[in-house]
């Protein structure tokens, strides 16, 4: 373990390094109407796919949390989330159902975000039992905080030169993706600052409300006319990348996953850390007090 | 091109965002590891799941 941490750091910045590279080059085709400022999108959009995945595995972590307080709770969830993966995986393919979809969003690519829903839910609850759950919430919201910034702040650079505006006040992409991060800054600052016992499960509950702002952060391109542009992958017609575009956008994403989970690791590694810090805090002030309650009595014992 | 800056801005605000991140964690890790050691010297050092050992 010890020396994966370095193997995986170096692969991950050689992988960064060419996912740069590719974005950068010549053989990367510069956009016909924005030019080459168009390649912000390399790092705006994998920046912004890796925040929403950081923000669901928080939500899955969040709920498993809440759910593990009691054993009949735990039942209740697990049936819970065996039924929305099957319930929305058959729902996606009615005919009723399929017209509520936007135009161009593919039946397909609901039900396999329907799916990951279970999927993940067990290999989290396996892989992360007791607290390690609510450890993982707090890794992935601050970590996905981080990528979310950047959202935030490469928008407004890439907006400038092609929009003539740093930000368009009202624009429902815009604002929810600002709300997305308020929310979640809000859940670090609870957690930073609360000194409660309910803090944990206050958090998991903000962190679940906090959640549902994702989809409408996501669908707000395909449901409303936006300053935003349309979905370029999957969308309706006349909104497609080329595929040239579209692989060093995906080699972008895959070098910022690998990022992010070195990322994650560490910040799960310093929680851990942290926590057992405080145990050893709290242990050395008991006995501190039971020692102290215990003196008197022993004096006048002797 | 004059356009070309935003993208170099671009660019280097995410990587000064994310060694800002990097650089806070380490930080972090460097003060807990100096409490690690003063508790440890206390007594009450248990295991560290998941976390490399000092010696």
């Amino acid at each position: 373990m010890k020396r994966l941490f370095p193997i995986l750091s170096v692969l991950t910045a050689i992988f960064l390094a060419y996912a740069l590279y590719l974005a950068l080059g010549k053989d990367t085709p510069t956009d016909a109407q924005q030019g080459d400022v168009y390649r912000i999108i390399y790092y705006h959009v994998p920046s912004a796919w890796t925040a929403f995945l950081l923000f669901f595995i928080n939500f899955i972590a969040s709920i498993q949390y809440l759910a593990s307080r009691k054993p009949a709770t735990k039942t209740a969830a697990k049936w819970v989330v065996i039924a929305v993966g099957i319930v929305g995986l058959v729902a996606c393919f009615l005919p009723p159902v399929q017209r509520l979809l936007p135009v161009g969003l593919r039946p397909s690519a609901v039900a396999t975000t329907v799916l990951l829903i279970p999927i993940f839910y067990f290999v989290i609850g396996k892989y992360f039992p007791g607290d390690n759950l609510d450890v993982l919430a707090v890794t992935t919201a601050e970590v996905g905080v981080v990528f979310c910034t950047i959202v935030l702040v490469t928008g407004p650079i890439w907006a400038r030169p092609v929009w003539g505006i740093w930000w368009a006040p009202g624009d429902i992409r815009l604002t929810s993706t600002l709300v997305l991060w308020l929310i979640y800054v809000s859940y670090l600052v609870l957690r930073r600052f609360s000194n409660s016992a309910q803090t944990q499960m206050l958090a998991a509950a903000l962190a679940v409300f906090g959640a549902l702002d994702v989809p409408l952060v996501y669908f707000s391109i395909w449901f409303f006319r936006t300053q935003h542009p349309q979905p370029i992958i999957g969308g309706s017609s006349g909104g497609s990348i080329d595929p040239r575009m579209l692989h060093v956008l995906l080699i972008s994403w895959m070098a910022f996953l690998c990022f992010a989970f070195l990322v994650c690791w560490s910040r799960f590694r310093l929680e851990l850390l942290h926590r057992e810090i405080e145990e050893g805090h709290a242990m050395e002030s008991l006995v501190g007090a039971a020692a102290g309650a215990s003196l008197p009595l022993g004096r006048s014992s002797r | 091109m004059n356009a070309v800056k935003f993208l170099v801005a671009a660019y280097v605000a995410t990587w000064a965002i994310h060694g800002l991140y990097v650089g806070t964690l380490v930080r972090r890790f460097s003060r807990l590891r100096r409490e690690l050691q003063e508790t440890k010297a206390s007594g009450f050092r248990r295991s560290a799941p998941g976390f490399p050992q000092q010696d």
